[in-house]
């Protein structure tokens, strides 16, 4: 496979199934198999509908609290291992990429054994449960009006909170490398300057880390999010009843429904979101490199 | 998670070599007898004996390489763009029928599968089937509900605290699968589980809808797992996964609800395009002896048509009501026949609703 030139990859694995999947948007379901490519515009005019654009909705939704919570997270993460003597840094960052290692289905499956009701978060708070109601009896207390009766599992899976924590889970990674490549390369001399200067550590971190990670959080957002948007494992192995991603609609058609031609019309509205995005990314560095040059 | 479209290029691939096979052989055996001795065997999970397929084997020396989906969908969207090389499949029956209309199936050589005597007559005939001219029954069984003993009172045996209370709440799993959740629905109001009207299919979308707070999970034929590790107490699922469970666990009971529900039949069929068709008839003919049958039965313990084998068993598989039920329950289940393909898109956007609510 070495000697096979990149054009041929690219259009044998890429641009070839997805101008089918394109040509299928405007097809016509025929029967239980068939599909007569009619040029319709039937498939995209019923994902126009409100129950659709609701679930995108919801879609661009979870997949925007992950991505704020990532970045929320990774942030110290990043700037963790930047600081970091470089002898460690290299196993710092293998941990962050270590879960790519295993399987994302394999890592969901283990988050439902953490998350569930008999799961070890559960078996954590309730050890806590326990030793604070001792310790209310020992003191004399009476623990059922503070604490209740008995331990009550808290409610982790199988809800939208789930959805979310898994997401944010497997989408980590994204956030940190492109932060970490960005603080490393920051100059550090500008925060000796700003904090010889009087500055907060604070506000250093406002007016001198962040603009200059600006290209890094920018990448990471858009690597986070353009997945998350996405994900269909996640919501259907972690969420609960109304934790349906766009992705699952997407899915059933080409499952289920045995409807490809609107699968195919979904798919596509998906994508051009995404290539709006990244348009408005190249946009948006074109006008920041014109700043930094005027 | 293959979403892709199937390559026309494979399909192409399988049909040239299909008439390579044929081009090559000589004599009267015809092109079977230039077969591999391999079969591919699609099948669910943990559905087939603990060595059965190693026995047919040893027995034929054909090696058996099998591969799992996890529903029917799954099933028909593999082999919706051309057979990407299965020899032998398990669809259920209302599966089989759509696959037989769309002609992805391949008729049966009777002949070759001497063992056909051995199943009970009253499978011989089947709607989905007549005939039997495209399927043999592999095993059949019903939909109920699975409980935890010690959290329900009595026995659960009605759709009610799945879809019309709140005494479970929270503690309640409903099958992720459109169709099912809306023929068991049309069950508990007392309609024809094949009702296809669109305004009785919306009753039952608005009833889910309205029990919606109370359901912990659509489970992916996961619910068994939910129930043992005690997520929920009760889950709609298939009989014998709840079985396989209650086998690990004195403290979980199966009922098939008092309004009836779905009778179902797996049937083993041999995919258009097969490339070992001789094998998989072979396979068949292994699978329907009286006691590889018993074998299979007695380990995935779902209910087997194969009167011969069931006679080889003993009274904790015969007499297990959780696998062959009494007759006066038997007597309200209904089996699902194909509805076309607006149907289809009537249970998805109901499911799709009901999901978004």
């Amino acid at each position: 496979m070495l000697g096979v030139p990149p054009g041929i990859w690219l259009t044998v694995f890429f641009i070839i199934p997805l101008s089918l999947i394109w040509l299928f948007s405007f097809g016509d379901k025929q029967g239980l198999v068939d599909i007569e490519l009619t040029w319709t515009m039937a498939n995209y005019a019923r994902a126009m509908d409100p129950l659709y654009l609701q679930i995108f909705l919801k879609s661009f939704w979870f997949a925007g609290i992950t991505t704020l919570v990532c970045l929320l997270v990774a942030f110290p993460i990043a700037i963790a291992i930047t600081f970091s003597p470089a002898r460690i840094r290299p196993i710092l960052l293998l941990l962050v990429i270590l879960p790519f290692w295993t399987n994302l289905l394999i890592r969901t499956y283990a988050l439902i054994a953490v998350l569930r009701t008999k799961g070890y978060v559960n078996f954590g708070l309730e050890y806590l449960w326990d030793g604070l109601n001792a310790t209310l009896m020992f003191f004399g207390m009476d623990p059922s009006g503070l604490i209740g009766e008995r331990f009550t599992p808290a409610p982790l899976l199988y809800n939208n909170f789930a959805v979310v924590f898994g997401l944010v889970y497997v989408h980590l990674p994204f956030m940190v490398l492109p932060l970490y490549a960005s603080l490393d390369r920051m100059d550090r001399s500008y925060l000796e300057a700003s904090l010889d200067l009087g500055a907060t550590q604070f506000r250093t971190f406002l007016s001198i880390t962040v603009p200059l990670a600006m290209p890094g959080i920018i990448s990471g957002v858009i690597i986070t999010f353009i997945p998350a948007l996405g994900s269909f494992l996640t919501p259907d192995l972690l969420g609960g009843t109304d934790s349906q991603m766009i992705a699952n609609v997407i899915e059933r058609q080409f499952k289920s429904a045995n409807d490809w031609p609107f699968g195919s019309a979904l798919s596509f509205i998906l994508m051009y979101i995404t290539f709006f995005v990244l348009a408005a990314r190249a946009l948006f560095s074109r006008q920041g490199s014109a700043m930094e040059a005027s | 998670m293959n979403k892709f479209p199937p390559m026309m290029r494979r399909r192409s691939f399988l049909l040239g070599m299909g008439a390579a096979a044929a081009g090559l052989s000589i004599g009267p055996k015809g092109a079977f007898a230039m077969e591999d001795p391999t079969i591919n065997f699609y099948n669910w999970d943990t559905y087939i004996g603990e060595t059965t397929l190693e026995d047919f084997e040893s027995l034929t020396g054909i090696s058996v390489k099998l591969d799992l989906f996890a529903d029917n969908d799954e099933l028909f969207a593999k082999l919706k763009g051309g057979n990407p090389g299965y020899d032998l499949i398990v669809p259920t029956n209302d599966y089989t029928e759509r696959m037989v209309e769309a002609g992805m199936l391949q008729k049966l050589d009777h002949g070759m599968i001497p063992n056909m005597a051995n199943i009970d007559q009253a499978f011989l005939d089947p709607l989905h089937d007549p005939g039997r001219q495209y399927s043999m029954p592999y095993m059949w069984g019903t939909i109920g509900i699975g409980y935890r003993k010690s959290a329900v009172d009595g026995v659960p045996d009605s759709w009610k605290w799945l879809y019309d209370s709140d005494k479970y709440s929270g503690k309640v799993a409903l099958l992720a699968d459109g169709q099912t959740i809306i023929q068991m629905g049309l069950k508990y109001m007392g309609e024809a589980l094949n009702e296809s009207d669109p305004a009785k299919i919306k009753m039952v979308e608005e009833m889910v809808i309205r029990q919606k707070p109370h359901i912990k999970a659509f489970a992916d034929d996961n619910g068994q797992d939910l129930l043992a590790a005690g997520d929920v107490d009760l889950a709609m699922e298939w009989n014998g996964d709840i079985l396989q469970l209650m086998d690990e666990d004195d403290d979980i009971g199966y009922a098939v609800p008092k309004e009836g529900g779905l009778l179902w039949e797996d049937s083993l069929c041999i995919p258009a395009g097969a490339p070992h068709p001789m094998n998989a008839h072979k396979l068949i003919n292994y699978i329907l002896d009286a006691e590889a049958g018993a074998l299979i039965a007695d380990y995935i313990q779902y209910a087997t048509p194969n009167a011969a084998a069931k006679a080889l068993m003993d009274s904790s598989y015969t007499g297990n009501p959780g696998i062959f039920p009494p007759p006066e329950v038997i007597e309200k289940l209904e089996v699902s026949v194909y509805k076309g393909e607006e149907y289809q898109r009537l249970i998805d956007e109901a499911l799709t609703r009901i999901q978004a609510a």
